[in-house]
């Protein structure tokens, strides 16, 4: 492991920031840190950097405890949330900042910088002060800048945060891009799953100062382990009154579970494809349909519950009010705040996925 | 008559009051005032003014005015700058107390503040046999009360809050993530507020320091507690207020003359603060 916490405890007051944090990243990883805000995925970010101390436990950086190694020594690069950059120096003083503190020779300098501000593509832009930049641009220096010493490790805090949803995307895959690029470590900060799901190669998810689960992308959105990641991670319906569904007669009535858009199929009753199925389903009313861009959005009360199914533009036109077929692969059982995947028992024999 | 022209008439109307009385009220309090003095000062030729003006005493005045306000400047912009970052860079208990202390000097009647200083360092004070021992010690005659030193403390006292009152504002609206960045490439602390911190607040603190100023040489109360050699301690206002109790037509006018230097000294300050918002708010 390049990175470990080990038994991190941090409390602010009569706030508990991180409780029993442990996790270890691998060399070269881009691992995101995701929570909703007040998760103290900030604060873990900053212990990391030597911004915050920890109240116990040890911090390792290649197999080092760096816990009384201050901050500018610990060999970070960290780009800050609205980036801090130097706000009366141009775009070479910020990135020149960091190597003319370690008093490198004029000369190195120079060429590092020439060389920083070509890689992230910001050539005749040298001369410039952060306020005549965009928020694209900024991030670029204060990623350059970070880069400048030679970071083993890179940390970012909520490094898309000020940049406006529309440019948000495309500045996500550059940032991927050139970490790779780069083939540093780093660790990023988001409170946004998707910006956590479409960067990282690891996810560590954080609620209330404490990890809930640590996985790729993959891992994390199919197998849930915690009643909150299952509702964090993608769109979700949580019922705390389960049952009358057929193929979950083995669940215990009334248990609460989590029931994603996916898990549902819902189609008209002359449907051909499904015909194999229909047997298996539940008879559903339509009681809402939202447009969300490329599909609908369907809301469905199915004995006596109201379930999500999302729906392909490409199909039949539905319209509210309408019956349809309702059929429900699995769902997410909720027991003690850990979640387990329960499939419908039905379909035990069918082929779901070669429908 | 249509409502367009009412509303025209109305708007003239109360804006047209409030800049009369406005105009009135800074003529009438302010301008002739002040023109009074100038007049006065001149009222009985060129010769009286220059004679009041370059009275010894007059002169003693001035250089004690001059080595306290820049005194009162040199110390307050290094407190004020150390406070002013520590209230706004760091956590620590009992930061809002220290906040409400530095404030002490605005609430204080500055009388007061004098006599305290004559409490403590005064031959009675609690504070005089360190004073004699240091004396001793040094083989030198300083007395911090009735005494120039003792001008210098004064001042310092009633000017203490403003460099810092001017800064930490911008230091608070700045945040600390621009120093937590340099402090993470490696920078140490006084790199840090040389390039990063003081960029941001170099404006203010030329303000700060106007202010400072301007509240230094015009100090009454706090200097005329410690201050009672004419000639020796006194300050600009001191000796006004010493011309003008002599109570003779002569010194009455020369009362004025010397006063005419303080209000020469406050257009020259009030011009140099113009010129440092200005430029203070172009850069922002």
């Amino acid at each position: 492991m390049y990175v470990e916490m080990k038994h991190i405890n941090k409390n602010f007051e009569d706030y508990e920031a991180a409780k029993d944090i442990n996790f270890g990243i691998e060399k070269g990883k881009l691992v995101a840190l995701l929570g909703p805000s007040g998760s103290g995925k900030t604060t873990i970010l900053r212990m990391i950097a030597g911004l915050e101390t920890q109240d116990s436990g040890d911090l390792v950086i290649e197999g080092k405890v760096v816990n009384d190694i201050p901050a500018g020594k610990r060999g970070i690069g960290f780009v800050f949330q609205n980036y801090a950059l130097f706000r009366y120096m141009t775009v070479q003083q910020n990135i020149a900042f960091g190597l003319e503190v370690l008093k490198r020779p004029k000369q190195e300098i120079a060429a590092r910088v020439e060389e920083l501000i070509r890689l992230v593509g910001l050539e005749g832009m040298e001369k410039r002060y952060p306020d005549q930049l965009s928020g694209g641009q900024r991030q670029r220096v204060a990623f350059a800048r970070a880069l400048a010493p030679n970071p083993q490790l890179l940390l970012l805090d909520e490094p898309f945060a000020a940049i406006d949803a529309k440019v948000r995307k495309e500045l996500r895959a550059w940032l991927k891009q050139m970490i790779a690029k780069v083939g540093i470590t780093s660790i990023f900060v988001t409170h946004d799953q998707d910006e956590a799901v479409e960067v990282a190669d690891e996810i560590i998810i954080i609620n209330e100062g404490r990890i809930e689960q640590m996985g790729t992308p993959i891992e994390i959105y199919k197998r849930p382990r915690t009643s909150f990641v299952s509702q964090f991670i993608g769109t979700s319906v949580v019922l705390d009154h389960f049952g009358g569904f057929g193929g979950f007669e083995g669940l215990k009535e009334g248990c609460q579970v989590i029931i994603r858009p996916e898990f549902v199929e819902c189609f008209k009753s002359d449907n051909q494809k499904f015909k194999s199925l229909m047997p298996f389903s539940e008879e559903g009313e339509i009681t809402g349909i939202a447009f969300r861009g490329s599909y609908l959005e369907l809301t469905l009360l199915v004995n006596g519950v109201y379930l999500t199914a999302n729906r392909s533009l490409e199909r039949r036109p539905v319209a509210v009010g309408e019956h349809m077929r309702v059929l429900l692969y699995r769902v997410y059982l909720l027991e003690e705040g850990d979640a387990h995947l329960y499939k419908n028992k039905l379909l035990a024999g069918v082929d779901v996925e070669g429908l | 008559m249509d409502t367009k022209q009412q509303n025209a008439r109305r708007r003239g109307f109360i804006p047209g009051l409030l800049l009369t009385s406005g105009i009135l009220f800074f003529f009438i309090m302010l301008v002739f005032p002040l023109g009074e003095v100038i007049y006065r000062s001149l009222k009985d030729g060129f010769a009286v003014y220059a004679s009041a003006v370059t009275a010894k005493n007059t002169l003693s005045a001035l250089k004690v005015t001059l080595i306290a306000m820049v005194s009162a400047v040199l110390v307050n912009t290094f407190f004020g700058l150390c406070a002013s970052w520590l209230l706004t860079k760091f956590e620590f208990r009992g930061k809002q107390v220290l906040s409400a202390l530095i404030d002490i000097p605005f609430s204080i009647s500055p009388v007061i503040a004098g006599l305290a200083y004559i409490m403590t360092f005064g031959r009675m004070g609690w504070a005089a046999p360190f004073i004699d021992w240091l004396n001793e010690l040094l083989g030198t005659d300083i007395s911090f009360v009735f005494s120039v030193p003792g001008v210098v403390l004064a001042t310092v006292f009633v000017t203490f809050p403003f460099v810092s009152r001017e800064l930490i504002p911008v230091m608070q609206a700045q945040g600390s993530s621009e120093e937590e960045a340099a402090v993470m490439m490696g920078a140490k602390g006084f790199t840090v507020f040389r390039r990063v911190t003081f960029p941001h607040i170099r404006w203010a603190l030329l303000y700060g320091v106007i202010l400072c100023a301007a509240r230094a040489f015009g100090e009454f109360g706090a200097v005329y507690a410690v201050s009672k050699a004419r000639g020796k301690t006194f300050t600009l206002p001191l000796e006004i207020d010493a011309l003008y109790m002599a109570g003779s037509a002569e010194s009455i006018t020369h009362a004025f003359a010397v006063s005419s230097l303080l209000v020469l000294l406050s257009i020259v300050i009030l011009i140099v603060k113009q010129i440092v918002e200005y430029r203070g708010k172009r850069e922002a």
